[in-house]
């Protein structure tokens, strides 16, 4: 029988904050054990949270990027349960007034057809603490403990395990962007529990659904998605049924192995947090945070190719970083020219990056003057070598192109006599090479192209000199 | 001074003495220990006495005034239930299972009593996690009232009322979730004030019912308790419910009253359901009385109705519950506390929860867990957030037509200690008249209103609306002047 995959992912997203949710510790990833504490994020006895507005905020924006309506009305719950990964024995968290609401994600689908992924809503909540096992006993590291998270909660809409990772990667691509989380996987600032399940194809009821709890490797969802894909298969194939329970990605095994049946559901005993308000955002508040946000990269992608004539693939490759793109905008920009911008950027600029290992944010090179040197180039005043030399300088050091054109004198010849002067000379002293020349071997042309651009300090339009070249030589 | 002038000592008193350079802290504090050691045997209002750091905050504060400075209490030596956070110093909330805990930290009210020169003598005992009427849950044993001797204090701020009601503290701390500073201030004879909800910062005091409970002052006078709130009010950062709302002197309440009919003008509304079947006789006539003072300093009185009073006990003790379940399951011996081992960690909590927390403490806990509870949750908790607005709009209606209502605090004197200490359910009742202002987070007072022929203490109930401690001030000042 064939079978149609059904996946909805949560995916925790850890917010960009400087300090924790409800107390002002500082986040810093891998810190020596309990050093970002204080009685709050340790729950001690009368200890009580106080919003981070900063998370409220990036929450929003993040709600925002994602076409999410802003919830006029959120509060915060209480989540209780036992456990020594929680300081208070409950978690922070929101039940059922989240910030945002609906919005989606769009993907390549497998077809190749353009598809939004649904976004169900995003809330806000407190993250809990390490826990490390050791033989015969636990540690717990509560520096992790109140770190503000997202979860993005998507409707099941994704149907293969190569549609979760394109959902995935373009969701934390647009987190990046919004400025709202670093999505460094490796610190597990990206976590997502997958729910999979799977039905004969055409039927219109979901199968029962398995969750595989805390992924945060694509490739390891990747992985863990065709085999639980599979499993189910094989266990409908043999007449079984799915039983709906939390499955974990055994990382050693390569399978997926059952943490507890769902049978009996735990029972959280959810109700309003009573040391938080409600929070009310008024459209005014929301009107200015959207104001920070960038366009979604998708959308910065068409208007590039449209607004700057580039190729759709140039766009694609500049958009993709924000910084990146907000740089060859103000370069365009600058020169009036985006197609000569964009080589400029993605060969010269890109391989600067790459050989000297320095992010362009980092190097002293703005987008204004590059713009500037294109234009000198644009306008003849200097050449396309000279232009190349001067390249790394900027991006070192930085400076006026213009200034630095006139004060070296770098400045193009573009003097007719000046350059029949050389190109005179040039024949006179190779009388050889220009009996070669008429008697057909035309590539000699470039030997005096060399020359003259020689003698000129490279500073002769090299358009110029082929002209007169080819007067001379006729 | 005698040990019976400074039984009587008020803060103002006090203030003015070490300003005119009569006394010294030192003195004070020294006086204050002596009694307070010697009462510890029969009274047994502190679970603990701080004499080294008191008697080392006198020698500052007393430096500092030779320096020339002066602060809103600077010198002043208060008492402290044990459910707030005082740096160095343990806090029990009178229960085992914080039994070696130190606090690490200040309460925002202690930082701002410190700020403002208090010494602190000790830690007064109280019902264990503020869950009681009596002071007879803590876990290190009861309080007796000072002055129904053989009776309860009331609770569960008992130790902070036998303190001032003995005159073995000028003043202290209390908090009030369901009647918790107004009830034992009844019983003792002196002055309780729970302020509006958000007026006082709750941070670093030990939670029992998150949106109920509130931190007051236990003093002998009411231009005392207004030198307290003073103090402790106003807006803290690290409290999201505590409100930003203007603070003013409230020394100033009754300045430039008709010294004749000081009350003229006011409209106290006498809540009908507050003098039912079951008040005591002599509290109906204490209380009667004092509203027929307040006529006679020209106020005007009038009946009011607050139809769903009937109500607020099990509201109250479903929403207290609630919070109280969540608030307390952070003491799991984790992390601070009493610990008993075991091989895994959920026994542990199990065994150290069990051992650590008493009889009352668990029955509430398991009331709030039943009451969230799946399948509950509605019938129960939801059911009482409706019936609590309900309560709140009785009183906003009363408000509209009256500025403070007048009333019993608790509808029978201090009883004696021992007794309904195996019935529950009859001191949930002795909150009856207290609830409402919790639930509906307006501000309330308890004033002295004479005393039953045995010689109990009675108080009288002021309710004011939210943010109307002044006008909870001035009418409390005055009647106490012609008390």
């Amino acid at each position: 029988m064939e079978y149609e995959v059904v996946i909805g992912l949560e995916t925790h997203v850890q917010l960009k904050t400087r300090t924790k949710m409800f107390c002002g510790c500082t986040l810093e990833f891998g810190a020596e054990p309990n050093t970002h504490v204080c009685p709050v994020c340790l729950g001690y006895p009368g200890a009580l949270p106080s919003m981070n507005r900063k998370a409220i905020r990036y929450t929003v924006m993040a709600g925002l990027m994602l076409g999410c309506r802003i919830a006029p009305y959120a509060k915060f719950d209480r989540k209780n349960y036992f456990y020594p990964d929680s300081s208070k024995n409950y978690q922070i968290t929101q039940l059922d007034y989240p910030l945002c609401l609906g919005g989606g994600v769009d993907i390549a689908g497998d077809d190749g057809s353009r598809r939004t992924i649904r976004i169900n809503h995003i809330h806000l909540e407190e993250d809990v603490a390490k826990l490390t096992h050791r033989a015969g006993c636990s540690g717990v590291d509560y520096n992790r403990a109140g770190t503000p998270l997202m979860e993005i909660v998507s409707e099941p809409d994704l149907r293969s395990a190569d549609e979760a990772i394109a959902y995935l990667t373009a969701l934390r691509e647009m987190m990046i962007y919004a400025g709202v989380s670093e999505c460094n996987l490796e610190e597990g600032n990206m976590r997502s529990d997958v729910n999979v399940s799977i039905r004969p194809k055409g039927q219109e009821a979901y199968g029962t659904k398995v969750e595989i709890k805390n992924m945060n490797t694509f490739s390891g969802i990747h992985a863990a998605l065709l085999f639980e894909i599979d499993r189910q298969k094989r266990v409908l194939e043999a007449g079984g049924t799915i039983r709906q329970e939390t499955r974990r990605w055994d990382t050693e095994a390569l399978e997926t192995a059952s943490m507890r049946s769902k049978e009996n559901a735990d029972d959280y005993r959810y109700f309003p947090e009573p040391d938080l308000m409600p929070i009310a955002l008024t459209e005014a508040q929301i009107a200015e945070w959207a104001k920070d946000l960038p366009e979604a990269p998708g959308a910065r992608r068409a208007r590039m190719t449209e607004q700057y004539g580039i190729p759709e693939y140039d766009a694609g490759v500049l958009s993709a970083d924000r910084a990146l793109a907000d740089f060859f905008e103000a370069a365009a920009q600058r020169c009036g020219n985006g197609k000569l911008a964009s080589n400029w950027v993605m060969a010269e600029v890109l391989a600067l990056t790459a050989k000297t290992g320095t992010a362009l944010t980092e190097s002293a090179l703005r987008p204004e003057m590059l713009g500037d040197l294109l234009k000198l180039l644009e306008k003849k005043t200097i050449n396309g070598p000279t232009a190349k030399a001067l390249l790394p300088e900027l991006f070192e050091k930085g400076g006026d192109p213009e200034a630095i054109v006139k004060e070296r004198g770098l400045g193009q010849v573009s003097d007719s006599a000046a350059i029949e002067a050389l190109v005179d000379a040039a024949i006179a002293a190779n009388p050889k090479v220009v009996a070669d020349y008429r008697a057909g071997k035309k590539a000699a042309a470039g030997f005096f192209v060399g020359q003259v651009m020689k003698a000129s300090k490279g500073k002769a339009s090299p358009q110029l000199v082929q002209e007169i070249l080819a007067r001379r030589l006729a | 001074m005698n040990t019976e002038e400074l039984k009587r000592l008020t803060v103002a008193e006090t203030l003015r003495l070490l300003r005119a350079g009569k006394v010294t802290s030192a003195e004070l504090v020294r006086g204050l220990l002596e009694i307070m050691e010697s009462s510890q045997q029969d009274i047994h209002a502190f679970v603990t006495i701080d004499a080294e750091g008191a008697l080392r905050q006198a020698a500052e504060c007393d430096a500092r005034r030779a320096a020339g400075e002066d602060l809103p209490l600077l010198g002043v030596p208060i008492a402290i239930k044990d459910n707030m956070n005082v740096i160095g110093q343990p806090c029990t909330a009178s229960s085992r299972i914080l039994e070696g805990y130190v606090a690490p930290y200040d309460a925002t009210v202690i930082a701002k009593l410190r700020a403002a020169g208090a010494i602190f003598l000790g830690r007064t005992n109280m019902d264990e996690f503020a869950l009681g009427s009596t002071t007879q849950t803590s876990a290190f044993g009861p309080t007796e009232n000072p002055v129904a001797r053989g009776c309860i204090p009331g609770g569960s701020s008992g130790g902070s009322a036998a303190a001032v009601g003995g005159g073995l503290a000028i003043c202290a701390l209390g908090s009030d979730t369901g009647g918790s500073i107004r009830q034992p201030a009844s019983h003792c004879g002196i002055v309780g004030v729970k302020p509006t909800y958000g007026r006082v910062s709750r941070y670093g005091v030990v939670a029992c019912a998150s949106s109920l409970d509130q931190v007051g002052p236990m003093t002998k006078t009411v231009e005392d308790a207004a030198l307290i709130l003073n103090v402790i009010s106003g807006r803290d950062p690290m409290d999201a419910t505590c409100l930003d709302e203007a603070v003013p002197d409230y020394t100033q309440a009754w300045a430039g009253a008709d010294p004749e009919k000081p009350l003229a003008g006011m409209r106290i509304g006498l809540p009908k359901e507050y003098f039912g079947e079951g008040l005591d006789p002599e509290v109906r006539a204490r209380v009667e009385a004092a509203a027929e003072r307040a006529r006679a300093l020209g106020a005007e009185t009038v009946e009011v109705s607050l139809p769903h009073s009937g109500y607020g006990i099990p509201t109250y003790y479903i929403c207290m519950t609630a919070e109280l379940s969540a608030n307390l399951a952070r003491f799991d011996g984790v992390r601070y506390g009493l610990r008993v081992p075991c091989d895994d960690v959920i026994a542990q909590y199990g065994a150290t929860r069990a051992e650590g927390f008493g009889a009352e403490v668990k029955r509430r806990v398991l009331l709030g867990t039943f009451v969230l509870s799946s399948g509950f949750y509605d019938a129960y908790y939801n059911r009482a957030q409706k019936v609590r607005t309900l309560i709140r709009r009785d009183l906003e209606a009363a408000f509209a037509r009256c500025d403070l209502l007048l009333g019993p605090v608790t509808p029978e004197p201090a009883w004696p200690l021992g007794v309904y200490q195996n019935d529950p359910i009859r001191n949930y009742l002795s909150d009856v008249l207290t609830v409402a202002a919790n639930l509906a987070g307006c501000c309330a007072l308890s004033l002295p209103a004479g005393k039953t022929g045995e010689g109990k203490p009675v108080g009288v109930q002021l309710i004011g609306p939210n943010f109307g401690e002044m006008a909870l001030f001035r009418a409390a000042h005055a009647l106490e002047c012609r008390g």
